[in-house]
């Protein structure tokens, strides 16, 4: 089970660094996006795998989950949702000021900048 | 008053000055006053005290742990220098709101007046000096915000970028001078580091803490060769530039010379560096003085040549330099504050403060002329007025002064200095009132009311009080300098008074005055004679040294940032890779303590649909809606594997965050190419799987590690489970956590939310108004459209749906408590029923039947969740101290109600605020002027078009 859990972190992570390092916004958004799967399971699984033991209290169980990973894990959930909508703002607020969706600079707009900036 | 209030006072009086714009000029300065008297009468309720001879401390815990304390202390110094800052800032007050025409934004520049004025009083009364630093930085900034005051000017720009530039360069060094000093006498009180005198000259850092702190003294005080900001900054408004370079910003180098003089001062180092830098500021300032055309540019360089003065005796080291640097710091305040505001006056009335254009002026603006007159002639050194005193004293000192082994250079340059100095004070006379009367002033000059003339005259009436009579002066001055020297030396028994007899001093002051006389008469030739002669232009060379930096580091930032992120992001990537394999391959791996748990099935299945979902992911990203697919099982499978792994909040939670995050996705593509071109060549792609496959591996390395290992230590998970439904009176544990033991994290996170949404409107706001609203509104779309876009079915299943869904959200969240719930799960579940109806019917649909606007529903769940935890303040609880009972009313069984519930109502009224406010903002962009905007519900609607409904509406 331990190794299942593992895998899938590692090959969620391997997934988000690869679509990270695209050119388009799009992309890197999808990979922020697998990124955030694999951090959140990462922290959920800080608290050790259990099967069959839920975090609620209840009358003649002794056996119960971690619950403090989850608690924390939820918010990190619903904040990432927060982040996810800032990121695909900026980047459709950038596309659509300058009608392309391209990651990085070119040579040219750099120069621009600089100019702008002196 | 506590120290605590006087320093506090002018900085909460800040807020009122902006707010109080509205109401009116007078009410604005009026304000202003009444919170600067305040300040200062509550720091006379202390001279009792300080004549006393006591020292007043008032002190509360910041960060003891790194010596940063808010301690505050008042002795004779401090008192002195808060004295001049409060009190000539209520004149600069009065005057200022009279100077300030009806075009400038008074609200400001009282607000920027009042925090300066806070900052330059924390500055004299604080007690640890990383507090002194803070307020240090924050009478650069603060003054950087007066001095640029009139922003339309580019004088005023370049002046306060300049002040801002040198004095901020010199706080820095201080900063590492200051935290020298306080290792060497290990600690960070003033009234500590006062007592370490031999510890601190002894040690060999001495030299490196001296060197940096009179680099910040020096910048501040435009000592040479720091000088040149000073006249730039001239370009202030006029009140700014009389509070500035007369009382504050300028003598807060004086003064922390002056309050770290009993432990720096008296060395050779202290002595060779201080005494030259004043001696040069002294007779630089004076001879460039003569030659300026400008009045204030004339009073610039004369103040820094008083500066200079000051300076020159601080260095000496003795005590009676020490005391008549403090009685000409209170001289020159008044002389010097009351000819900035004459000069403002000249400005204000004749509309130039060019000397040439000038002259005659003492028949036109008798009361002008006559204090303009008493002051400059103070300045000049001219007996019965104050000026003279402390000069004498200064060329007294300068005698005793033997520097470089010579005992004449010293006394020689002070008398050529005060020549100069008394030149272009009769200048100021000469050249302005006296002469005949001109015709051509740009407009006829006559004196201005009493709002403009009163204040400057006060301290006129002060500079002839002093001059006429000393000895008024003398035990306050003799009490500060008592508490300037500190057990370092005894206060000097000499009198103050006019006539001292036939002494050195006063041959050399008659020199002075003489040659100043002589000099004015050959003014014209002298004139000639410095235009002639080459001199470097202190502005050109700055900006010329700015621009190399400015290209040095652009040389330096954009070889290696330039502009490529994917390439930023890959090195970030490798080097946290690399990073983490150096941590692992140094520390200690200990046993594997766990036992692998059995694989099941169903498990096994969940995995493999993550797996050929993140592969198919990878592969096929670059067609965007098929990725979103993928997106949407990957997000499943978790889900899934949440709840099988005894986690049914999470679960939940991940479901529904699942769905309005791919919607969000959806509304974005909208606008975005469906599909990712190829772009990288085959060589990146494989070095980017390197960067990603040994990523990949490294966060299963590490996860396989700990979850085969047990935690190092207890976890304080035990109490949590152990204490929920005793202390939180709930049994799931994980909304307890949320909504009572960590209420206070779940509180930030809430405002967090509600921040991100707020950001989204704002971004969009920000695109719809500018020139991208017009490309929104006519853009084609790149995909075939449907022609029914709002289908009646669709409609009406969501319509059917809404009050189930509903229904759920209110049971998610009631239950909460006790069962997998509560209110971040049932805020998503709402959202998404609402989100359904501005999917089936469209956005003007869906908007005009909002009635609350979203804003405020996240507003109203932040001061929910607020109040409810400020609630418990009332009972003498702790913030956010939650309580529960149970209540019966018949015939329904017990039920429970708890506060948590009112907290968690917060964070369900937040989340479904933030959700909204963040997918609206993007339908608002969807916008588009080929497809009219519809109030119905329905696209095609066979009831609209029956023949007989339009008879009907016809008829």
């Amino acid at each position: 089970m331990e190794l299942l859990v593992a895998s899938a972190i590692g090959l969620l992570t391997a997934a988000g660094i690869y679509l990270i390092l695209r050119l388009r916004t799009f992309p890197v958004i999808l990979g922020l996006s697998l990124i955030t799967y694999a951090v959140n399971v990462f922290l959920f699984a800080s608290g050790r795998l259990t099967i069959g033991a839920p975090p609620v209290l209840m009358d003649d169980v002794t056996r119960y989950t971690d619950p403090l990973p989850q608690a924390l894990v939820l918010t990190a959930i619903v904040i990432s949702f927060g982040m996810t909508a800032v990121v695909v703002m900026i980047a459709l607020g950038a596309f659509l000021g300058a009608d392309d969706d391209a990651v990085d600079d070119g040579p040219d707009e750099q120069a621009t900048e600089t100019e702008d900036a002196v | 008053m506590s120290l605590f209030l006087v320093v506090a006072l002018p900085f909460l009086g800040a807020l009122l000055p902006g707010l109080m714009n509205q109401a009116g000029r007078a009410a604005c300065a009026g304000i202003t006053f009444v919170v600067s008297l305040a300040a200062f009468i509550g720091l006379l309720t202390n001279l009792p005290a300080v004549l006393a001879g006591e020292t007043i401390k008032a002190s509360i815990d910041w960060i003891p742990l790194l010596g940063l304390n808010f301690s505050l202390m008042l002795d004779g110094l401090g008192f002195f220098f808060a004295f001049l800052i409060l009190g000539i800032g209520l004149l600069i007050i009065a005057y200022a709101r009279h100077y300030l025409s009806r075009n400038d934004n008074m609200g400001a520049f009282f607000t920027y007046l009042l925090l300066f004025q806070g900052a330059m009083v924390g500055i004299v009364m604080s007690d640890n000096i990383l507090l002194l630093l803070v307020f240090w930085e924050l009478t650069s900034l603060s003054s950087f915000l007066l001095i640029g005051f009139w922003k339309h000017l580019p004088e005023g720009r370049q002046g306060a970028r300049m002040a801002l530039t040198v004095t901020g360069m010199g706080g820095l060094a201080m900063i590492g001078g200051m935290l020298i000093l306080g290792e060497i006498a290990g600690s960070y009180n003033l009234s500590d580091i006062l007592q370490s005198r031999e510890a601190i000259q002894a040690s060999p850092l001495y030299l490196p803490a001296l060197l940096l702190i009179l680099l910040g003294c020096f910048t501040k005080s435009a000592q040479f060769p720091f000088h040149f900001w000073l006249p730039h900054a001239m370009a202030a408004p006029t009140p700014v530039s009389a509070y500035l370079h007369s009382a504050t910003m300028v003598k807060a180098g004086i003064f922390l010379m002056a309050r770290l003089w009993p432990v720096l001062s008296g060395t050779p180092e202290w002595f060779a560096i201080v005494t030259t830098a004043g001696l040069i500021t002294m007779v630089l300032g004076a001879v460039i003085a003569l030659f300026k055309h400008d009045l204030k540019a004339l009073l610039a360089f004369s103040t820094v040549s008083h500066l200079g003065l000051i300076t020159m005796l601080l260095g000496t080291g003795t005590a009676f330099g020490a005391m008549a640097a403090v009685f000409h710091i209170l001289n020159h305040a008044t002389f010097k504050a009351a000819l900035f505001m004459s000069a403002g006056i000249i400005d204000h009335e004749a509309h130039t403060r060019d000397i040439r254009r000038l002259g005659g002026l003492r028949h036109l603006m008798p009361i002008t002329f006559i204090f303009a007159t008493l002051a400059a002639l103070s300045m000049a050194g001219i007996p019965f007025l104050n000026g003279f005193l402390s000069k004498e004293m200064m060329l007294e000192e300068a005698n005793h002064t033997v520097l470089f082994g010579s005992p004449w250079l010293v006394p020689a340059l002070a008398v050529f200095g005060s020549l100069f100095s008394a030149a272009y004070s009769f200048r100021y006379v000469g050249h302005v009132f006296l002469g005949p009367k001109r015709d051509d002033y740009p407009t006829t000059p006559h004196d201005p009311g009493p709002g403009l003339w009163l204040p400057p005259v006060i301290l006129v009436v002060l500079v002839v009080a002093i001059g006429v009579a000393p000895f008024l002066a003398e035990p306050f001055v003799k009490m500060v300098t008592a508490s300037l020297l500190g057990e370092a030396a005894e206060v000097p028994k000499a009198y103050f008074k006019i006539w001292h007899g036939l002494v050195p001093a006063l041959y050399m002051s008659i020199a002075a005055v003489v040659g100043g006389l002589i000099l004015l008469a050959v003014y014209r030739p002298a004139l000639r004679l410095w235009d002639a002669a080459p001199r470097p232009e202190a502005k050109v060379i700055f900006e010329a040294l700015i621009e190399n930096v400015v290209k040095l580091a652009q040389g330096l930032i954009l070889r290696s940032h330039n502009g490529a992120f994917s390439r930023y992001a890959a090195l970030a990537m490798s080097f946290i890779i690399l990073a983490g394999y150096y941590a692992w391959t140094t520390g200690t791996v200990g046993d594997a303590t766990r036992t692998l748990q059995p694989v099941t099935a169903i498990a096994v299945a969940g995995w493999a649909t993550l797996v050929a979902a993140t592969i198919g992911l990878v592969f096929l990203h670059r067609n965007r809606l098929l990725a979103l697919v993928f997106m949407g099982v990957i997000g499943l499978m978790v889900s899934v594997g949440f709840i099988f792994l005894s986690a049914p909040d999470l679960a939940m939670t991940q479901i529904t965050v699942e769905v309005v995050t791919i919607v969000l996705l959806l509304l974005a593509l909208n606008f975005l190419p469906k599909s990712s071109p190829i772009e990288s060549s085959a060589l990146r792609r494989s070095r980017d799987t390197v960067v990603a496959v040994a990523g990949g591996l490294a966060a299963m390395g590490l996860t396989y590690h700990f979850l085969m290992r047990d935690a190092v230590d207890q976890s304080i998970s035990a109490f949590h489970l152990a204490n929920s439904y005793k202390g939180g009176g709930g049994t799931n544990v994980v909304n307890v956590i949320l909504v009572d033991f960590r209420g206070f994290d779940t509180y930030g996170e809430i405002i967090v939310l509600g921040i991100a949404a707020l950001l989204i409107f704002a971004l969009t706001e920000a695109l719809l108004g500018g020139p991208v609203r017009a490309r929104l509104l006519n853009r084609e779309p790149d995909m075939p459209q449907a022609g029914d876009a709002h289908p009646g079915m669709m409609v009406v299943l969501t319509r059917v749906m809404m009050p189930v869904v509903l229904m759920v959200g209110f049971y998610v969240f009631l239950r909460g408590h006790n069962e997998p719930g509560g209110g971040f799960i049932a805020g998503l579940i709402v959202s998404i029923a609402v989100v359904m109806q501005y999917m089936a019917s469209g956005f003007n649909w869906a908007a005009a039947r909002l009635r609350y606007p979203y804003h405020g529903i996240i507003g109203a769940g932040v001061l929910i969740a607020g109040l409810t935890g400020i609630g418990s303040w009332f009972v003498g609880k702790p913030f956010l101290t939650s309580d529960f009972t149970y209540v019966r009313i018949p015939p329904f069984e017990k039920f429970e109600l708890a506060t948590a519930a009112l907290f968690d109502l917060g964070v369900f009224l937040a989340v479904v605020g933030a959700v909204m406010l963040s997918l609206e903002s993007y339908s608002r962009l969807a916008r588009r002027s080929e497809r009219p905007d519809t109030e119905h519900p329905i696209d095609i609607d066979p009831s609209r078009d029956d023949p007989e409904n339009i008879m009907k509406a016809g008829g």
